[in-house]
């Protein structure tokens, strides 16, 4: 009997939390599908409207910004761009920087691993204005280079990767390399697959962080046609319901990459066992 | 000039440690050499330096009459099994033992020949799509095998290979991988701190000590004649008896007893050395055991007592001898098989 008093007690608590976080977006949801004079009048909405498809689509297809040069299907374009840029090469770049901090034979390659990793100290914000000036000397402003390179180079996912491969066995790599196996071979062909969950997650990781950059693209770009979706966010004028559809739009992506490759990082987990 | 050859062998890391003085070796084609010794005596570093896995500090090292100092390990044409097997976890059977003919660039039908050939001969056909987690530990051993068959190397390299076998898989993988051998014909050096594997595999082994091959024979020659004190002590289960003793005109003293006439010109401190197994119960021998201690293996039995001043003084005897604990044994060391060691230096001197 105590038993059930403390676990329901417990789901109680866990029940509540959920409410905590599922119901403001679940009410936002539900408002953007009401007409914009049905929340002026009534405030947030709990139960479905019938103007889904009327809000969304005029959402993704409005031309906006202050020259009506973008729409919020090309921010999503821009921002899928940019956070799968940011993803892919700030894995590959960590990957190999690892690689080249654990297995070749660098002199102080600690040292220069850890100055790598204080890089975490100095935030993007700290290192703005040189950074841009960089980008700028590169003619890179307004392009998808200039907005995906200067955020692709990852302390942490190198940390992750260099401590990955600290604990693959020495016997491994000799094993490798009387059969035959070069160092690019033995990064291919064992390094990366035993690194697959790894890779994943980092994926995952940086895709999030790239999709969520605010500043950088702010300044990097002077055109519309650059736009990113959290940019929009904030730049986005209109009725009430038309933002909380474009709120909704903006969480669909990294939720989908998570979806979509949380198959294969769970895969990879119950492989390695 | 014999198919592997050392010469001058040295190795010194880069922290200063000697790990291998200045050895000299050489294995004939088809032989199968044990390098035995304690841990870290350098047994596996000479080992790795065979294998293209450690620099050679100083000397040669000449494979089928090619020098290999500056040969990269790929192209050594030498096949190595792991302690640990270090199996490629993400690959299975098929994938691990097909590996090394990929990166040489052989045909896919030849190689499902080969790959499909020594898993026959080992035995694990079945498990060619399973991934080595799904494996127990003898299969485990055998795909490590077979990934060095598979190539077909001028040398197969052990690197105490059956350490991580419980006691019956190890007798049972060490009869396996003696056939093997002798099946293929391919010339091997096995590295192993066990002296009964050493024993039981070897053609010739090489007991390994400090960095310095102490003796090197085959099996019998070195238990019958070991040259010093270490080989003697190593070599045998259970281990020699050592006693303190001194010799004086070709009398030696030792515990309580003497030995007259014997050979050797030698005067001073000595230690004698006598195998529990070269005892026997006679009257009124040379030695008197009090026993303390009786282990019986069936077979056997160890008798453990005290001479003079030494304890545990080991006699073996067979097993249907029944010795009570507290007896007195006289015992006669038969054939005068019996070694005399110098003290100081541990040489032999008889």
């Amino acid at each position: 009997m105590t038993r059930f008093i403390t676990s329901s007690f417990s789901h109680l608590i866990l029940l509540i939390g959920i409410l905590i976080m599922v119901v403001p977006v679940w009410m936002i949801f539900a408002s953007s599908t009401h007409t914009s004079s049905m929340i002026n009048m009534n405030g947030l909405q709990i139960l479905l409207g019938d103007s889904f498809y009327e809000n969304y689509l005029r959402v993704l297809l409005y031309q906006g910004g202050f020259f009506k040069e973008i729409t919020a299907l090309k921010m999503f374009f821009n921002s899928f761009i940019m956070a799968t840029g940011v993803a892919i090469l700030s894995v590959v770049t960590s990957l190999m920087a690892a690689y080249a901090l654990v297995y070749y034979r660098i002199k102080y390659a600690t040292l220069l691993f850890w100055i790598i990793f204080i890089t975490i100290l100095v935030p993007l914000e700290l290192r703005i204005f040189p950074t841009y000036s960089v980008m700028a000397e590169l003619n890179l402003v307004n392009s998808y280079f200039g907005l995906i390179v200067p955020i692709s180079a990852s302390a942490i996912a190198t940390l992750f990767f260099r401590q990955f491969y600290k604990t693959v066995p020495d016997e491994l790599l000799e094993s490798a390399k009387l059969d035959g196996a070069n160092t690019w071979r033995f990064f291919v062909d064992f390094l990366i697959p035993l690194s697959k969950t790894m890779i994943v997650a980092m994926l995952i990781f940086m895709f999030v962080f790239g999709y969520n950059q605010y500043l950088w693209p702010l300044l990097v770009t002077t055109s519309e046609q650059y736009w990113t979706v959290v940019m929009g966010l904030k730049m986005m004028s209109g009725s009430i319901v038309h933002r909380f559809a474009f709120v909704m739009m903006s969480m669909v992506p990294p939720i989908l990459i998570i979806i979509v490759l949380q198959k294969y990082f769970i895969k990879g987990v119950f492989q390695d066992k | 000039m014999s198919f592997l050859d050392l010469k001058n062998v040295t190795k010194i890391y880069p922290n200063g440690t000697k790990a291998v003085h200045e050895t000299s070796l050489s294995v004939d084609e088809g032989e199968f050499m044990v390098f035995v010794g304690p841990s870290g005596c350098g047994k596996s570093t000479l080992l790795r330096m065979v294998a293209g896995l450690e620099d050679i500090t100083e000397g040669d090292i000449n494979l089928d009459g090619k020098l290999i100092n500056e040969v990269d390990p790929s192209e050594r044409d030498v096949a190595m099994v792991f302690q640990n097997y270090a199996l490629y976890p993400h690959m299975n059977v098929y994938n691990n033992l097909a590996y090394g003919l990929k990166n040489r660039g052989i045909d896919k039908e030849t190689i499902e020949q080969k790959v499909n050939d020594a898993a026959k001969l080992l035995q694990i056909s079945d498990y060619l799509q399973r991934k080595p987690s799904m494996l127990s530990g003898g299969q485990r051993q055998r795909v490590a095998m077979g990934r060095a068959i598979v190539r077909n190397p001028k040398i197969f390299l052990f690197d105490e290979p059956l350490s991580n076998l419980d006691a019956k898989l190890r007798i049972q993988m060490r009869l396996e991988i003696k056939k093997l051998q002798q099946k293929v014909g391919v010339t091997s050096i096995f590295v192993t701190h066990d002296q009964v594997e050493a024993m039981t595999l070897a053609d010739r082994l090489a007991v390994i000590n400090n960095g310095i091959i102490e003796q090197l024979g085959t099996p019998i020659e070195i238990y019958d004649n070991p040259k010093s004190l270490f080989v003697a002590g190593f070599i045998g289960s259970p281990q020699m008896n050592f006693l303190d003793g001194n010799i004086k005109n070709k009398t030696l003293s030792a515990e309580g007893f003497e030995i007259k006439d014997i050979d050797s010109d030698f005067e001073g401190e000595v230690k004698l050395g006598i195998r529990p197994e070269h005892l026997s119960q006679r009257e009124n021998s040379l030695i008197n055991l009090k026993v303390d201690l009786v282990e019986q293996l069936g077979s056997d039995n160890l008798v453990y007592g005290q001479l003079k001043d030494k304890k545990d003084f080991c006699y073996r005897c067979p097993g249907n001898l029944t010795i009570e604990k507290g007896a007195d044994l006289s015992l006669n060391i038969e054939n005068n098989k019996y070694y005399i060691f110098d003290k100081s230096t541990g040489k032999r001197v008889n």
